[in-house]
């Protein structure tokens, strides 16, 4: 039984983080219907900007501001960071491909993801970071349920990520924003005659897509420590892997989605062979995606000739 | 009755129209018939590119390459030899990946891994693993059948998926695969007692059996380098039927508008299964060569940044065009192999940086960016030696005859990798601030960007060959997706609405 709480506690954590980056996946597939491979790396991204605000504070030993205000300034500097390089992204890797095939835009997010993984390896080397944390940043003392200490770090990973997501979903469906985004959605032809401005509602669908990733990053530091540049490869895979399966596009699918990949991994770790989660967790996702190839969330397209 | 008159007209005239539009005739696509004029009207590189290509005959397009290439083991030394083995695998996965993204349009995501899964069962069937040695004529024929089966069952499910779903299907099979790869060495099967060691894990698989044929042992790179050339021309000429075929002209009909083939009674589904199935033996077959050449077997050779180059070739050639798909391929895999030598990397830096400034700025403001560019690094350079930072003698640090002639003009600080890196970053804020400023002042921030742009290749780049030619690719993919998004010898689609 309390091996059976620790792994659901760890579905819940890792699946909060897959769901904050797969938010951003579906939000930009949602306005561009483009599959944005740089996602996960802009993710990672703002994990080094999270570390590095860190270190710049003092570190985790002896920091020159209390504890709190350095974990809200790394959330800062995580987002502040990733939300801008995501709409520079746009701007130079997508916004010329707009009119071309659909192909030329994932090639060049392939190209983006190539340049900024090396990128980030030339400027910080091949050392694997460490947000060394655990012993240091002490903000309580948890929550025991069912024998099972739940570390404070993980209830705060939790709760931000919730928080986060209640406010996209206002933003998304109370704001003139929102209603901007979910036209661009639906016809971005008829937004531009009804007077959207398009490009400025994906310019910022961009920014609040790549600052949640920005904030995952920091969320994965504190929590699972080492960051380093290739980490963002396999989790903005997952990520994708979770937007898809909740229905791409669709905002609940993808936490959904999220959190169901986070259990899936978490338990076939724990369960069945740590060495093949990941092979068991795609081998679920496309089962999933064979009985229900729209995703679990998802509408289904009917295209009109 | 009225409308008799209006009849009769138009035929009393019938006879002398044809005469007038002689070139026009029904049933055929003007667009479509003037391709080449309008093709080898235009100009540039790119242009004459073609007009060679649809100009020459062929016996000469096809045999002088194949007598130099034949010739070519001769001549190179085993470096060389083995980069041509590697362009010679690579050109065959792009031509194979071809079929699948450019005729058909499909995109798959996980072509690599029928890449991976053509080299794992040769290395099973032909290595220790499991002791067994079978002969290369049927480990290979079995291996290319298994291929066209793991194709046909990756595909099956997949074609109810369209587009983009099918490319994640694809890329989660492709990750799976690589996943069991990885952790395959401890497979836990109900009648064995200890775990059953598959693949090799993240070690691979070693000494595996090179390739004999007929009583022929391919011992070193040159057989197989021929072998290469052969397989190579021999699906290069089978492509080309194929896409004249009747098959040929349909896939590329699904791959245009697939709900237009359907309509016009072209089995698209069975047509969509086709071209996987021929990606996925072409991906296999040239796997069993691979392990052959490589007498062992990877992971890490089989994982995303090899999908991505492959991508890049097919994408960067042209969809759909097979000479596109090697030009495209030869320059994705003998691009990393350049930029390796600082040598040639370092000449192909300033060249491509004195084409594009000439080519944007045009002749005589070219020349005035690039005089300008020069004084601007004698001045920096007189500053910064007045400035005291350490900084290193030419023979110290120039690797190549490039930096040894304008080592005098640059300056090299001692701490190569902090003053390297900051002037990278900065030169990133400064191409994405540019257009930013005022059009009349941006003339002088321009030879200030071209001086660090050298500076940060030199100081920085230059040295860390292997981070930069991932970088370069990366930015070569984005760059040519904005300047021809169509390839270079891809159809740019005309969409008639």
């Amino acid at each position: 039984m309390n091996y059976l709480t620790q792994q659901l506690v760890n579905g819940l954590t890792l699946g909060s983080v897959y769901a904050l980056i797969a938010l951003g996946y579906t939000l930009i597939y949602g306005v561009l219907q483009l599959l944005n491979f740089a996602h996960g790396d802009v993710y990672m991204v703002g994990s080094f900007a999270g570390y590095f605000t860190m270190i710049g504070l003092g570190g985790p030993q002896n920091p020159m501001v209390p504890i709190w205000v350095m974990i809200l300034l790394m959330f800062l500097a995580g987002m502040v960071v990733s939300g801008g390089l995501g709409v520079m992204i746009e701007k130079f890797a997508y916004r010329p491909l707009r009119s071309s095939p659909r192909i030329t835009s994932l090639i060049s997010a392939l190209g983006v993801s190539l340049f900024l993984e090396s990128a980030v390896l030339l400027l910080f080397g091949p050392k694997i970071r460490n947000y060394d944390t655990t012993d240091y940043i002490p903000i309580g003392t948890g929550i025991h349920i069912g024998g099972v200490t739940i570390e404070p770090m993980r209830i705060l990973l939790i709760v931000i990520s919730a928080v986060l997501m209640v406010v996209l979903i206002l933003v998304v469906n109370k704001t003139r924003l929102g209603r901007g985004m979910r036209a661009v959605a639906y016809d971005s032809d008829a937004a531009v005659m009804m007077g959207v401005d398009v490009n400025r509602v994906i310019m910022l669908t961009f920014l609040i897509a790549s600052a949640l990733a920005g904030a995952a990053g920091v969320m994965v530091g504190l929590v699972y420590f080492t960051i380093n540049n290739y980490m963002g490869f396999l989790a903005g895979l997952k990520a994708f892997a979770a937007a898809v399966v909740g229905g791409i596009g669709s905002i609940p699918g993808a936490v959904l989605g999220g959190l169901l990949i986070g259990f899936l991994e978490s338990l076939a770790a724990g369960y069945l062979s740590p060495n093949f989660a990941n092979v068991i967790t795609f081998a679920a996702l496309i089962a999933v995606m064979l009985v229900k190839p729209r995703g679990l969330l998802g509408r289904s397209a009917i295209v009109k000739v | 009755m009225t409308n008799k008159p209006d009849d009769s007209a138009p035929q009393g005239e019938a006879p002398a129209k044809p005469a007038a539009s002689d070139s026009l005739h029904i049933g055929t696509d003007e667009w479509v018939a003037q391709h080449t004029d309008r093709q080898e009207a235009r100009r540039g590189a790119v242009a004459m590119l073609a007009v060679v290509r649809n100009r020459l005959p062929a016996p000469v397009l096809w045999g002088v390459p194949l007598i130099l290439l034949l010739l070519f083991p001769m001549m190179a030394n085993g470096y060389l030899l083995r980069v041509g083995v590697n362009l010679g695998l690579f050109l065959m996965l792009s031509l194979g990946l071809n079929v699948v993204v450019g005729y058909a349009g499909l995109l798959d995501l996980g072509y690599v891994a029928f890449y991976g899964f053509g080299a794992y069962s040769y290395a099973l069937l032909s290595s220790n693993q499991f002791g067994v040695h079978l002969p290369t004529w049927i480990a290979v024929p079995l291996v290319v059948i298994a291929s066209a089966v793991l194709g046909l069952l990756v595909s099956l499910p997949s074609r109810r998926l369209l587009g983009d779903y099918l490319a994640i299907v694809t890329l989660f099979f492709g990750e799976v695969f690589l996943e069991f790869l990885s952790a395959g060495d401890t497979i836990s099967v109900p009648w064995a007692k200890e775990p059953v060691n598959v693949t090799g894990g993240a070690n691979g698989i070693v000494s595996v059996d090179g390739w004999s044929l007929f009583g022929f042992e391919f011992k070193t790179n040159t057989p197989y380098f021929y072998l290469l050339v052969v397989t190579c021309f021999a699906l290069t000429f089978g492509l080309y039927r194929i896409s004249r075929s009747r098959v040929g002209r349909a896939w590329r009909a699904v791959g245009d508008d697939a709900l237009a083939a359907e309509a016009m009674a072209i089995p698209v589904k069975r047509l969509k299964l086709l071209a996987f199935v021929v990606g996925a033996v072409i991906a296999g077959l040239t796997g069993t060569i691979f392990a052959g050449v490589q007498l062992g077997v990877y992971p890490t050779s089989f994982d995303m940044p090899l999908l991505i180059l492959l991508y890049a070739a097919v994408i960067l050639g042209g969809s759909g065009s097979l000479a596109g798909a090697i030009l495209g391929g030869a320059v994705m895999s003998l691009l990393p192999e350049v930029l390796r030598q600082p040598e040639i990397g370092e000449a192909l830096f300033f060249v491509v940086l004195v084409i594009g400034v000439f080519k944007v700025m045009g002749a005589k403001r070219g020349a005035i960016m690039a005089a300008a560019t020069f004084v601007v690094g004698l001045v920096i350079n007189a500053i910064l030696a007045l400035s005291k930072v350490p900084h290193l003698a030419t023979d110290d640090w120039a690797q190549s005859t490039v930096g040894h002639v304008i080592g005098p003009w640059l300056f090299v600080p001692a701490d190569r990798m902090l003053w390297g890196n900051i002037g990278f970053v900065v030169l990133i804020v400064a191409i994405a601030t540019i257009n930013r400023i005022p059009r009349r002042v941006r003339a002088l921030f321009i030879p200030l960007l071209l001086w660090l742009a050298i500076f940060v290749w030199m100081v920085r780049l230059s040295p860390e060959a292997s981070l930069t030619r991932q970088m370069v690719i990366g930015g070569v993919l984005i760059v040519f997706m904005i300047a021809r998004p169509q390839g270079i010898f891809g159809k740019q689609r005309v969409d008639i609405v």
